[in-house]
């Protein structure tokens, strides 16, 4: 663990649409924010499921693609300076005197006056194949990530999928293992073609094997993975003998360690009031698609509703003494002045 | 409109009706069909709302295109009658469409 605490202002949990406008929001009342998110980069859902795909139903955009509107967004919070704290995910939350300290998978820890969870549908988790048995192999035989090499050196090593994880592991473990063969349902594969180019090459050099077909079963005891029977893409089934099996099938979300945090839930949602979306416990707020309430709709523009709310009650626990006068970005020059505006 | 039965893996059916444009995801979900998570909304982004197309039915529903095909990578058990229910568009042509749905969605 890192032994350098982050002191902030308040910790958003989910830099999604709705994290990142709450950066906006909070921003206009003097908060300063430190963002967590389990992804790579900012956007949530939006640019990780689909990017591409329009949306119809954001105020003043006709329509907009998931990435240009967390593009659109990251512009709009520039001012604020909020600092990303990607590929990690806050494991533990401490109740301490006058707010919180969160420590994420990574070891950061963060310090906070007040906590906004807009964990949206939740982390990101990879997805688990429904194979009979497949949990006692779990940390031991069948992992769903790379974390530490020597797992993987001088094992018989399986890798399944075809998109870029898959592909871009077969190539950085396949100098590790004893042996490493990659199976795929199909010869197309998702991932670059330079990683399946470079696959290839290796299968040619007799490095390593590429076999076409799905895992149906898994073999072994007490944890240890010893083969897998595989339904080849030919209908014939057959044996692979294997010691580490990586399945890679996309992700899912989960609601994950917020579950553990002591807050009331309801069908893994929180529930909020509505008039400031705090949760059970003072200073731990819930906005966007992981909050509950009568009427409650999963929009991105519930979302943003339910951040400016939010922060004007977050404005209480970082100031308890000043008192928060309701302005305009339009005619305010001290908010003109937060945004920038010259 | 078009009916619909869905079979689930332990054989129990439902017939619904749909209205020709919407999905046969959609259908699924707004009737409340047990198995199909759709989790991505239709965005063909998540492979949870795999169905097997019944095989009178493989032709009028046609092929999956590119996309749908590189998404049932992340489906479990997939077969030659795989396809994501959100990129089925439903028309009068498949009144009497016969899916079932996987043992499991992940």
């Amino acid at each position: 663990m890192s032994d350098k605490v982050i002191s902030t202002d308040a910790v958003i949990v989910g830099a999604g649409p709705v994290g990142l406008f709450a950066v906006f929001e909070l921003g206009l009342v003097d908060i300063k924010c430190h963002l967590v998110d389990i992804l790579d980069r900012a956007g949530g859902q939006c640019t990780e499921l689909y990017p591409e795909k329009p949306i119809y139903d954001i105020p003043g955009l006709t329509v907009v693609s998931g990435q240009e509107l967390t593009d659109r967004l990251m512009d709009q919070i520039k001012p604020f300076g909020a600092e990303f704290h990607f590929n990690q995910r806050v494991e533990s939350l401490e109740r301490r005197d006058g707010g919180f300290r969160l420590v994420t998978d990574a070891g950061t820890v963060l310090d906070c006056k007040v906590l906004v969870i807009a964990a949206g549908g939740g982390s990101f988790t990879p997805k688990r194949p429904p194979l009979p048995g497949i949990e006692q192999y779990e940390g031991t035989s069948v992992f769903y990530s790379v974390r530490k090499m020597e797992n993987f050196k001088d094992r018989d090593v399986l890798i399944v999928g075809g998109g870029d994880s898959a592909l871009d592991w077969t190539l950085s473990l396949q100098p590790v293992a004893k042996s490493l063969t990659l199976l795929h349902r199909r010869a197309e594969f998702r991932a670059a073609p330079a990683s399946v180019q470079k696959m290839l090459d290796l299968v040619d050099k007799g490095a390593m094997s590429f076999k076409l077909g799905q895992v149906t079963t898994l073999h072994g005891e007490g944890g240890r993975l010893s083969a897998v029977t595989v339904k080849g893409a030919d209908g014939v089934t057959f044996e692979q003998p294997v010691e580490v099996l990586l399945p890679f099938f996309g992700l899912t979300m989960k609601l994950g360690p917020v579950a553990d945090w002591g807050l009331n839930l309801e069908e893994n949602l929180i529930p909020v009031d509505t008039a400031k979306f705090e949760t059970s416990e003072k200073g731990i707020f819930a906005i966007g698609d992981i909050n509950t309430y009568p009427g409650k709709l999963k929009l991105i523009l519930s979302g943003f509703h339910e951040a400016a709310l939010m922060a004007q009650q977050a404005h209480h626990y970082v100031y308890p003494d000043k008192k928060l006068i309701f302005q305009y970005t339009t005619s305010s020059s001290s908010l003109q002045k937060k945004l920038g505006v010259k | 409109m078009a009916r619909i039965t869905f079979i689930q893996n332990d054989g129990t059916e439902r017939v619904v009706e749909a209205e020709p444009g919407m999905t046969v995801m959609e259908a699924a979900v707004k009737n409340a069909i047990a198995g199909i998570a759709a989790e991505c909304g239709g965005a063909c982004a998540c492979a949870t709302c795999h169905v097997y197309v019944d095989d009178a039915w493989r032709e009028p529903t046609g092929s999956p295109e590119q996309m749908e095909e590189d998404m049932l990578d992340f489906a479990f058990d997939v077969r030659p009658s795989s396809r994501l229910s959100c990129q089925i568009k439903v028309s009068e042509a498949l009144d009497g469409l016969v899916v079932r749905i996987p043992e499991k969605q992940f």
